[in-house]
């Protein structure tokens, strides 16, 4: 090795730097203006992972599709058919698939690999990351839902309201659900310890939750006991509300207590909310599982 | 002025102590390598550094804050080199890079970032297409994105090859010669006595020996071996006045073969640092 080494000395100045400027103490502003940067980010990386795309926005309509196939009787002395029981149901799936499904995987990778990492040794504010996810997801939960209404409508005998009560009623039971199910998607990315196990952790409650919700099986079909416990989840809800807009009010008979309980979908929905809020707030954790 | 000042640092994970009560001073504008075998607690030293790690106990103190409660405007003036990322969103490097650009109130131009890590031809490429050598230059962009006033760097050279070290040498003098103020750890001895103006020694949690790489452990007054082969074999002899070995052995025996003076390197002297402390 060799001895003659020239060394930058700590000895020779360096020239002065200009003093840091602050940030203002509150910065609601930069971090919504971060918040818009990122939800584009983030909807750009959705659509460009493939393994995303096939398992999270494809699943949905691949259900309905075959489903919807599948099962084609009409219910006795009802002008409603299966079909359209499904295409209304899976309206909820889609909704849960992009956020809850969507963030419970893709948070969990992105802690374990080192994303969240990267992001939090930045400046840039925490609810700039949190406006990003909440803001790509509802991009993405807008077009699943205009491609299973588009489905539902071309080939199983969907009928959109032409009313403008029903379509208010839907943005409510939207926004709730999808927000309820984000924030426990975030909570949920919490639970599995490493990016490999992160898609199956995530996906055993999902898909469970899909078999007692009546998203995969009619609500018809599932005796009142499975209804009941999942009447704890905010996915049977979520159907619910959707076939109380796309079924109208003389399928109503078909649901559990024989009414759509609007009210109850309302309440158990934005109670789920809140409840993922807080979950969030008490378990989201920036740092990976390997780091104390 | 100080920019790292650590006293007493302590942190045990589990039953493994990772960091043994370390003591640190950094003055602005240094280029200070933190040197040591794997498992040293250069890491846990330097993360604990950029507040990503808890401490057990200790004072630390980096850029007039406590790195564990520091508020969001301080992350504006430091730059974090990861030892390992693995991420690759889906993302190209032109687009990480000035999206990250946004986050920092003073960013450095994106462009020319691209350019000083010679990621040009790249710009336009997915991370995950990247080779690991050129992840690794990704890396180093997102840490001077922000043009920190500190910048970590946690063995930022892992991966490169010889030419693109080198480089990465002149931009860490580059970085330097404008002030910013560079902690890197690194196995690498060449690299560390070329870059830093002082290096501490860690090992075991512990810092061994601290010094400029032209004093480190004694290296300047550490005696000299003269060798040199004589008719029955090889002598050798370990002397302070090497000069006056040599011009003795001439007034005795005249024009020797095989004539050396060599003084310890820094590698013979790191590598004593970190095996005496095995006894
Ligand atoms: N998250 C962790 N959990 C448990 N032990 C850990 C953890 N991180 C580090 N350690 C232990 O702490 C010690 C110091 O680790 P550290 O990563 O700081 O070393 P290092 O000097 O950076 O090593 P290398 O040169 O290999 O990167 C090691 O014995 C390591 O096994
Ligand atoms: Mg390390």
């Amino acid at each position: 090795m060799s001895e003659n080494v020239t060394l930058p000395s700590v000895t020779e100045e360096p020239p002065p730097r200009p003093a840091p400027a602050r940030f203002a103490r509150a910065e609601p502003g930069r971090a919504l203006r971060l918040g818009l940067v990122r939800t584009g980010l983030e909807t750009r990386m959705f659509f460009r992972e493939k393994d995303q795309i096939a398992f999270v926005f494809s699943i949905a309509v691949v259900m309905l599709v075959i489903l919807a196939s599948i099962f084609t009787t009409r219910y006795r002395g009802l002008d409603v058919t299966v079909s359209q029981v499904y295409a209304a149901g899976l309206i909820g799936t889609g909704i849960m698939a992009v956020s809850f499904q969507n963030l419970g995987i893709s948070i969990a990778v992105e802690r374990d690999l080192g994303g969240l990492r990267r992001l939090v040794s930045t400046p840039m504010p925490p609810s700039a990351y949190f406006i990003g996810k909440v803001g790509s997801v509802f991009i993405v939960a807008v077009i699943q839902i205009a491609i299973l209404l588009g489905i539902g409508v071309a080939f199983f005998d969907l009928e959109l309201p032409s009313a403008i009560g029903p379509w208010l009623t839907f943005i409510w039971v939207f926004v709730l659900g999808l927000a309820s199910m984000t924030m426990l998607g975030i909570a949920a990315s919490s639970v599995p310890r490493s990016a490999r196990s992160a898609t199956a952790v995530i996906t055993l409650p999902f898909v469970v939750l899909q078999f007692i919700s009546g998203a995969f099986i009619p609500h018809t079909d599932l005796p009142d006991w499975l209804l009941n416990l999942s009447a704890v989840f905010p996915l049977k809800w979520l159907c619910q509300g959707m076939r109380s807009i796309f079924l109208g009010e003389e399928a109503a008979v078909l649901e559990l207590t024989g009414g759509y309980e609007l009210g109850r979908v309302a309440l158990v929905l934005a109670a789920w909310t809140v409840g993922g809020l807080v979950l969030c707030l008490l378990t989201f954790r920036w740092k990976d599982n390997r780091t104390k | 002025m100080t920019a790292v000042r650590v006293r007493g640092l302590h942190k045990r994970y589990g039953d493994v102590v990772a960091v043994d009560g370390i003591d640190l001073d950094i003055q602005r504008g240094e280029v200070f390598g933190l040197l040591g075998p794997n498992g040293a607690g250069k890491t846990t030293t330097v993360e604990i550094l950029e507040g990503y790690r808890g401490r057990d106990s200790g004072e630390v103190d980096v850029l007039g804050m406590d790195p564990g409660k520091a508020p969001n405007s301080w992350r504006d003036r430091i730059g974090v080199v990861w030892q390992s990322t693995a991420d690759t969103p889906e993302l190209t490097v032109a687009e990480i890079i000035g999206n990250f650009a946004r986050y920092y109130r003073r960013p450095r131009d994106p462009g020319q970032v691209i350019e000083q890590v010679e990621l040009t031809e790249q710009a336009g490429k997915r991370v995950h297409a990247l080779s690991g050598g050129q992840r690794r230059r990704l890396d180093v962009a997102l840490g001077i994105i922000g043009d920190p006033d500190l910048l970590f760097l946690d063995e930022p050279t892992t991966g490169l090859d010889p030419e693109a070290r080198r480089r990465f040498a002149d931009l860490i003098r580059g970085l330097a010669a404008e002030g910013t103020t560079i902690l890197l750890t690194s196995h690498y001895l060449d690299e560390v006595e070329t870059l830093a103006g002082r290096i501490a020694v860690i090992a075991r949690g512990k810092i061994v020996a601290e010094g400029s790489p032209k004093t480190l452990g004694g290296r300047a007054t550490a005696v000299s071996t003269v060798q040199w082969v004589g008719e029955d074999g090889l002598h050798t002899i370990e002397t302070d006045t090497p000069a006056k070995a040599v011009a003795d052995l001439y007034a005795k025996s005249g024009e020797v073969s095989g004539l050396t003076v060599t003084r310890p390197t820094l590698e013979d002297v790191y590598l004593k640092l970190i095996g005496a402390d095995d006894e």
